[in-house]
C-alpha cells in the first residue's frame, strides 16, 4: 500500500506545477477554449480526483493530446466524450452519465429535499395552529366586569 | 524516559476516561451528587495526562529524538523549529493525540463551567464526552501509538512531507479539528438531553455558543485549508471537491443547520427533536470526516500517512457512535416534548427553510463523495465524481437559500408578513439589481455567472446592513440617536449581520474568479507573457540551496496597465530527505485581486514553462470566510451567552440537607 501510495504521489509531483504545457495549445483560441472545457470534465485515471487539465501526469498529457486532436478532426464535445468513455470506460467521466447505476446519486438531491419539505410541512400541519376564536359568552362577561372595573378605578 | 513516561500517561487517561464514562452516569441514574461530581474532576485529570503525553511527544520532536519511530518518520534535525512543531500532528499517530488532546481540553471546559450547566446534564455530557475519548484513545494505544521506540536508533530523520512544510497547513489541522472536535461537545450535550429524557430553552442555551464555537474554528480551518490548497498545490484552484475537503464541508454544512436550529430552540422552545438529531449527525459527520481522511478509503493529496488497517477500528468507533446515538434518539425522542407554535411564514419558518436546504446540501455533498466508494464495493464498477457533478447540483441548492437569506433574516419571529418584509428590502432589492446590470453592461459578452453572482452577493452583504439600519433607524431619527441604538443592539445581532455579509463577500470573491484570465507561455529570460490586462516578464532564474531543500526561483516582474506593479517569486522546490518535488506560487496582490503565477519545466530550447492568471477579487473568499468567523465570534461575546443560563436558585438535593 505504501508503495502504491508513493507512486501515486510520484505521478502527482513527478513533473511540475502548470499542467497545460505552452506546446499543447492550440492556435484556434475557439477550438482551444473547447478542449479546456472538455479537458476539466475528464478525470486524470492515474491520480487522485484531479481532472486532466490539472494535472501533470503522463497520461493526462497524452489525454489532452488526444482531446485536442480529436477536436482538430473535427469531432463534437460529445463525441471527444464517448470516444474517451469507449476507450476508458465511464471512470473517465467525472460528472457521471445518468443511467440505472447512478440513479441514486442524481436524484438523491432532489428526493432529500422534497422529502424533508414534504415532512416539515406535516410536521408543522399535525401540530395544532394558534387560532384566534371569537369570545364566548362567559368570557365576554368576563372582561366587561374587567373594564368596568378598570374605568371605575 | 520522558517518552515512556507520555505513553503511560495516554494509559493512565484511559483508565480515567472509563471513570468519567461509568461514575457520573450512575450517579446521574442514583441522583447521588457527589457521584456525579466525579465527572468534572475526572474530565480535568483526563485532560491533565493527555495535555502531558502531548508535550512529551512534541518533547521528543523538538529534541530529534531519532529513537522514537513517530519522529524519524516525520521530523529531521535540519527542520526549522516550526516545523518541528508542526510536525508533531503532521501525521497519523500525532494527529490522533492532538484530536483527543482536543477532546479532553473541551471535556475540562465543560467541568470547570460547573455554575452555569445543570449538574445532572454536565454529568451526563461529560459520561458521553468519555465514551468517545475512551474510543480514540483506544485506537491510539492499540493502532497508532506516537510513542513506539526504535532500535537501534536512526541517526537522522525521513523529514516531514514537503507538503506540510508550511505555515498554511501548520496551523490548519489545528482549527479544523476544534472545530471537528467541537462538535462533539453539542454531540454529548444532546445525547445528555436524551438520556435524561428533558431538553428545553436552557440547554439550548447552554449548547449554542459550543456549536457557535466550533462552527467558527470549522469555517477558518476549511478557508485555511483552501488558500493553502491554492498558493500551494500551483494550480490556481481553491476548491476541488476533493473526497478530504468535502469530509470537512459535510460537518460544517450540518453544523451551520445546527447553528440555526438552536436560535429557534433557544428563542422559541421549537425544532427540539429536529436540533438534537442535527447535533448528533453533525458530530457524526466529524467523525466520518476523521473516518474518511485517517483509513485510507480515499487516497488523495490530503491524506498523508494512510494505513487501511487502521480504518477497520475507526468504521467501529464510526457504526458504534453513530448507530448508538441514533438508536438513542429513536427510543427517546418521542418523549420530548414540543413547544413553541409558530406559522410557516416567520423567521422560524425561514430558518427550517434554510435547515431543509442546508440538510440536502450536506447530503447532495455525503452521497457524492460516499456513492463511488459504494458502488464500487457492491457492483465492482468504476465511476468517478467530480467537480462538475457537484457544481451541476450543489449550486441550485445554495443559490435559493441565499436569495431567501435577507429575507429570513428581517422576518418577524411568530408570524410575519411577507410582503411588509420584502417591503423592508425594497432599497436592498433595488441597489442589487441595479449593480447587476451594470455589471452585465460593463462586462458585455463575459461569462454571464459573474456579474450575476457578483450581485447575489452585494444583494447579502446589503441585506445585513439593512437590517442594522432598519433595526436602529427610521425615518426622521437622528443620526446620532441611530448610531447609539445600534450600538445598543445585542452582539448577537451584529453577529448575525457581519457572518451573513460575510457569506456575502465569499459569493463575491466566488463569483468574480469566472472573471478570471489565464495565460500560458514559455518565457525565455527577458520575455513577456500578457493575460488580460496583466503583463509579467522573467528575470532570472535562481537555482538555490536551503537547510533541507533545493528550489529554482523564477523572478517575474508584474506590469499592470502599462505600470511596474512589483516583482513575485515562484519557486519549484525538490525535498532532498524525500525527493519530493513541490511548487511555491508566486502571487502578488493587487488591490482584492491577485495576479498568481507558477513554473513549470524547461523546455528543450532554455525556456521555461510559465501559467499566469490574474484573479480578481479572488480573496474576498478567504476574506469573507475570515468575516464569517468573526460575526460566529462576536456572537460568542453576547451578554445572553456570557452571562450563562438562569439556573435556579440553589435547589436542594435531598441528600443535601442536614440531619437533625
Amino acid at each position: 500500500m505504501r508503495f502504491v501510495l508513493a507512486l501515486i504521489a510520484a505521478l502527482i509531483f513527478s513533473s511540475s506545477a502548470i499542467a497545460v504545457q505552452p506546446g499543447e495549445v492550440l492556435k484556434d483560441p475557439a477550438l482551444e477554449k473547447r478542449a479546456r472545457e472538455i479537458s476539466s470534465g475528464l478525470r486524470c485515471l492515474v491520480c487522485q480526483n484531479q481532472s486532466i487539465d490539472d494535472s501533470d501526469a503522463q497520461l493526462a498529457k497524452d489525454l489532452r493530446l488526444l482531446v485536442r486532436e480529436r477536436l482538430m478532426a473535427g469531432d463534437s464535445n460529445d463525441e471527444v466524450e464517448n470516444f474517451l468513455v469507449q476507450r476508458y470506460g465511464e471512470f473517465v467521466l467525472l460528472k457521471p452519465a445518468f443511467g440505472a447505476h447512478t440513479l441514486l446519486l442524481w436524484l438523491t438531491p432532489a428526493l432529500v429535499l422534497i422529502l424533508s419539505g414534504i415532512g416539515a410541512y406535516a410536521a408543522m400541519r399535525r401540530r395544532p395552529q394558534p387560532i384566534a376564536s371569537a369570545l364566548d359568552e362567559k368570557e365576554r362577561e368576563a372582561l366587561e366586569t374587567l373594564l368596568k372595573r378598570d374605568q371605575s378605578a | 524516559m520522558l517518552v515512556e513516561a507520555g505513553h503511560f500517561a495516554l494509559a493512565l487517561a484511559l483508565g480515567l476516561s472509563l471513570i468519567q464514562f461509568l461514575v457520573p452516569l450512575w450517579g446521574a441514574r442514583a441522583n447521588d451528587p457527589v457521584l456525579m461530581a466525579v465527572a468534572p474532576a475526572s474530565a480535568l485529570a483526563v485532560f491533565a495526562c493527555i495535555a502531558f503525553a502531548f508535550l512529551a511527544l512534541t518533547f521528543a520532536y523538538l529534541s530529534s529524538d531519532f529513537s522514537v519511530l513517530n519522529v524519524v518518520q516525520n521530523s529531521h534535525s535540519a527542520k526549522p523549529l516550526i516545523y518541528k512543531i508542526s510536525g508533531v500532528w503532521g501525521n497519523h499517530e500525532g494527529s490522533m493525540l492532538l484530536w483527543v488532546l482536543i477532546l479532553a481540553l473541551f471535556g475540562a471546559i465543560v467541568a470547570i463551567s460547573r455554575n452555569s450547566i445543570p449538574m445532572r446534564l454536565q454529568a451526563n455530557t461529560l459520561a458521553v464526552q468519555a465514551a468517545v475519548t475512551i474510543a480514540f484513545l483506544l485506537f491510539i494505544l492499540t493502532t497508532s501509538n506516537p510513542f513506539t521506540r526504535v532500535v537501534p536508533a536512526a541517526l537522522e530523520g525521513q523529514d516531514l512531507n514537503p507538503l506540510l512544510q508550511d505555515p498554511g497547513l501548520a496551523i490548519h489541522p489545528p482549527l479544523l479539528y476544534i472545530g471537528y472536535v467541537g462538535f462533539s461537545i453539542s454531540f454529548a450535550f444532546a445525547c445528555a438531553a436524551l438520556i435524561d429524557g428533558r431538553i428545553d430553552a436552557v440547554w439550548a442555551r447552554i449548547v449554542r455558543p459550543w456549536t457557535l464555537g466550533a462552527w467558527a474554528f470549522l469555517t477558518l480551518g476549511i478557508a485555511m485549508g483552501s488558500y493553502w490548497a491554492y498558493y500551494e498545490l500551483g494550480w490556481g484552484g481553491w476548491w476541488f471537491w476533493d473526497p478530504v475537503e468535502n469530509a470537512s464541508l459535510m460537518p460544517w454544512l450540518a453544523g451551520t443547520a445546527l447553528v440555526h436550529s438552536t436560535v429557534v430552540m433557544e428563542k422559541r422552545d421549537a425544532l427540539k427533536v429536529w436540533t438534537i438529531l442535527l447535533a448528533i449527525l453533525t458530530f457524526s459527520l466529524s467523525l466520518l470526516g476523521t473516518f474518511l481522511v485517517r483509513s485510507g478509503v480515499l487516497t488523495s493529496v490530503h491524506s498523508f500517512a494512510v494505513d487501511p488497517e487502521r480504518g477497520t477500528f475507526i468504521l467501529g468507533i464510526l457504526i458504534l457512535f453513530i448507530g448508538g446515538s441514533l438508536a438513542l434518539f429513536a427510543w427517546r425522542a418521542p418523549m420530548l416534548k414540543q413547544g413553541g407554535l409558530f406559522a410557516p411564514v416567520s423567521r422560524e419558518g425561514a430558518l427550517v427553510v434554510n435547515n431543509l436546504f442546508l440538510a440536502t446540501a450536506c447530503a447532495t455533498v455525503f452521497i457524492g463523495t460516499l456513492y463511488p466508494l459504494a458502488l464500487e464495493v457492491l457492483t465492482g464498477e468504476k465511476i468517478s465524481v467530480g467537480a462538475p457533478f457537484f457544481n451541476f447540483t450543489f449550486l441550485p441548492l445554495i443559490v435559493p437559500l441565499l436569495l431567501l437569506l435577507p429575507l429570513g433574516q428581517t422576518l418577524a419571529w411568530k408570524r410575519g408578513n411577507f410582503l411588509g418584509t420584502a417591503q423592508r428590502l425594497y432599497t436592498v432589492f433595488g441597489l442589487s439589481l441595479l449593480a447587476t446590470i451594470v455589471m452585465f453592461a460593463a462586462t458585455y459578452g463575459g461569462p454571464v455567472a459573474a456579474p450575476l453572482g457578483v450581485g447575489l452577493g452585494l444583494y447579502l452583504v446589503l441585506g445585513s446592513i439593512n437590517e442594522i439600519v432598519t433595526r436602529s433607524w427610521s425615518k426622521g431619527t437622528p443620526l446620532a440617536v441611530a448610531w447609539r441604538k445600534a450600538r445598543g443592539l445585542p452582539r448577537s445581532a451584529w453577529g448575525t449581520a457581519i457572518a451573513h455579509a460575510g457569506v456575502g463577500l465569499t459569493v463575491i470573491g466566488i463569483a468574480a474568479t469566472a472573471w478570471g484570465v489565464e495565460a500560458i507561455g514559455s518565457l525565455k529570460i527577458g520575455e513577456r507573457l500578457k493575460g488580460g490586462d496583466y503583463e509579467v516578464r522573467l528575470e532570472r532564474v535562481i537555482p538555490r540551496v536551503e537547510a533541507n531543500y533545493r528550489e529554482e526561483a523564477a523572478v517575474l516582474t508584474v506590469f499592470g496597465s502599462g505600470r511596474e506593479l512589483g516583482t513575485l517569486e515562484t519557486t519549484k522546490r525538490l525535498y532532498v530527505t524525500r525527493g519530493m518535488p513541490t511548487t511555491e506560487a508566486g502571487i502578488l496582490t493587487v488591490g482584492l485581486g491577485q495576479v498568481y503565477a507558477s513554473i513549470g519545466d524547461a523546455q528543450p530550447d532554455g525556456s521555461i514553462g510559465v501559467r499566469l492568471y490574474h484573479k480578481p477579487l479572488v480573496l474576498l473568499i478567504w476574506i469573507g470566510s475570515l468575516v464569517m468567523a468573526a460575526g460566529g465570534a462576536l456572537s460568542l461575546t453576547d451578554r445572553r451567552l456570557r452571562i450563562g443560563a438562569p439556573v435556579p436558585a440553589k435547589a436542594m438535593p435531598p441528600a443535601a440537607i442536614p440531619a437533625e
